[in-house]
């Protein structure tokens, strides 16, 4: 590990389970308004892993109310509590972009078995 | 002034403690070593004179050799003068000063060498508009436009911005936040970008 790693080393997450693109997850965040904290799930499909190390970031996409939603989560935040892996996707690229032209039947994606 | 010698090693990112997105840049600051203590009596200014990086001894020219070993350390690399006399801080000859002369929340400022820009145009370099994109123009995207006025006075103004080199030159960047200090590994980790490319030398000088 280089010196730049080391340096933010104690802020690596260890116990963030293994999902990848096309899975569907369900991110639990904390929000903090003004002194109180509370957790707010996030459900919808993973376009995007990108970064290594502590730049590590992930996409979730999600229609909501019929208009496309995405959020991007540094994948070491602290103010993630929990991320559920509710369902692995067959997928067959990397960067689900593709996602973004597509709606109803034709933006679902098989599950893998 | 309490400062040190650095390296810029790179940029990251850190979370504070409400889990907010910090972008740190990851300074090594020091140690640095004491190699003259310059006094108000004997040179008219207080100041200490820190080295910074071991260098081999085949390199050094004779006459630093003798002021190093005088200060019994190895050959540094680089050398500069600090003012320490606002701190209560005090050194020897051959002392070692390390990164926790600074703490956390301290504002410092950082001065490097620009990363080098080679010949640059005026928009990049005097952030010039260009001229227009569209109707009708031609070779006139990134021009710079008027250079002054026609035959009185028949000449180009001195001192005109036009395009030239452009960088490798030391910048000053002030009121940066020191977000982590690791005395182990001799870390520094300051909110925000500073001057230059990766490896290189940086002074770190603590602000009032």
């Amino acid at each position: 590990m280089n010196k730049v790693d080391l340096a933010v080393a104690h802020q690596i997450q260890t116990n963030i389970p293994e999902f990848g693109p096309g899975d569907t997850v369900a991110v639990h965040v904390k929000v903090i308004e003004g002194d109180k904290e509370r957790t707010q799930v996030f459900e919808g499909i993973v376009i995007k892993k990108k970064g290594k190390g502590m730049n590590a970031t992930f996409t979730v996409r999600k229609i909501s109310e019929g208009i496309g939603v995405e959020r991007i989560f540094p994948l070491h935040s602290p103010r993630l509590v929990r991320i559920d892996r509710l369902r692995a996707g067959k997928i067959r690229r990397a960067k689900l972009y593709y996602l973004r032209e597509l709606k109803g039947k034709a933006a679902r994606i098989t599950e893998k078995r | 002034m309490k400062g040190l010698i650095g390296q810029k090693l790179g940029m990251t990112r850190l979370f504070d403690k409400t889990g907010k997105d910090i972008t740190v840049t990851v300074l090594q600051a020091g140690p640095c070593y004491v190699t003259e203590v310059r006094t108000k009596e004997k040179h008219g200014y207080d100041a200490v004179q820190l080295g910074f990086e071991n260098k081999r001894e085949k390199v050094t020219p004779k006459p630093l050799m003798g002021h190093f070993s005088k200060a019994g350390i190895k050959p540094q690399r680089i050398v500069k003068e600090f003012d320490f006399s606002d701190s209560d801080l005090s050194f020897k000859l051959g002392d070692e000063v390390k990164v926790d002369i600074f703490s956390e929340g301290d504002r410092i400022a950082v001065l490097g060498i620009s990363k080098g820009k080679g010949f640059s145009g005026g928009v990049k370099r005097h952030h010039f508009s260009g001229g227009p994109k569209t109707h009708g123009q031609s070779d006139r995207h990134r021009a710079p436009g008027s250079l002054g006025q026609s035959s009185y006075p028949s000449r180009v103004y001195k001192g005109l911005r036009m395009a030239g080199r452009m960088g490798a030159e030391q910048v000053t960047v002030k009121n940066l936040t020191v977000v982590r200090v690791d005395p182990e590994k001799n870390l520094l980790l300051v909110k925000g970008a500073v001057p230059g490319h990766i490896k290189g030398y940086v002074l770190i000088k603590k602000q009032a």
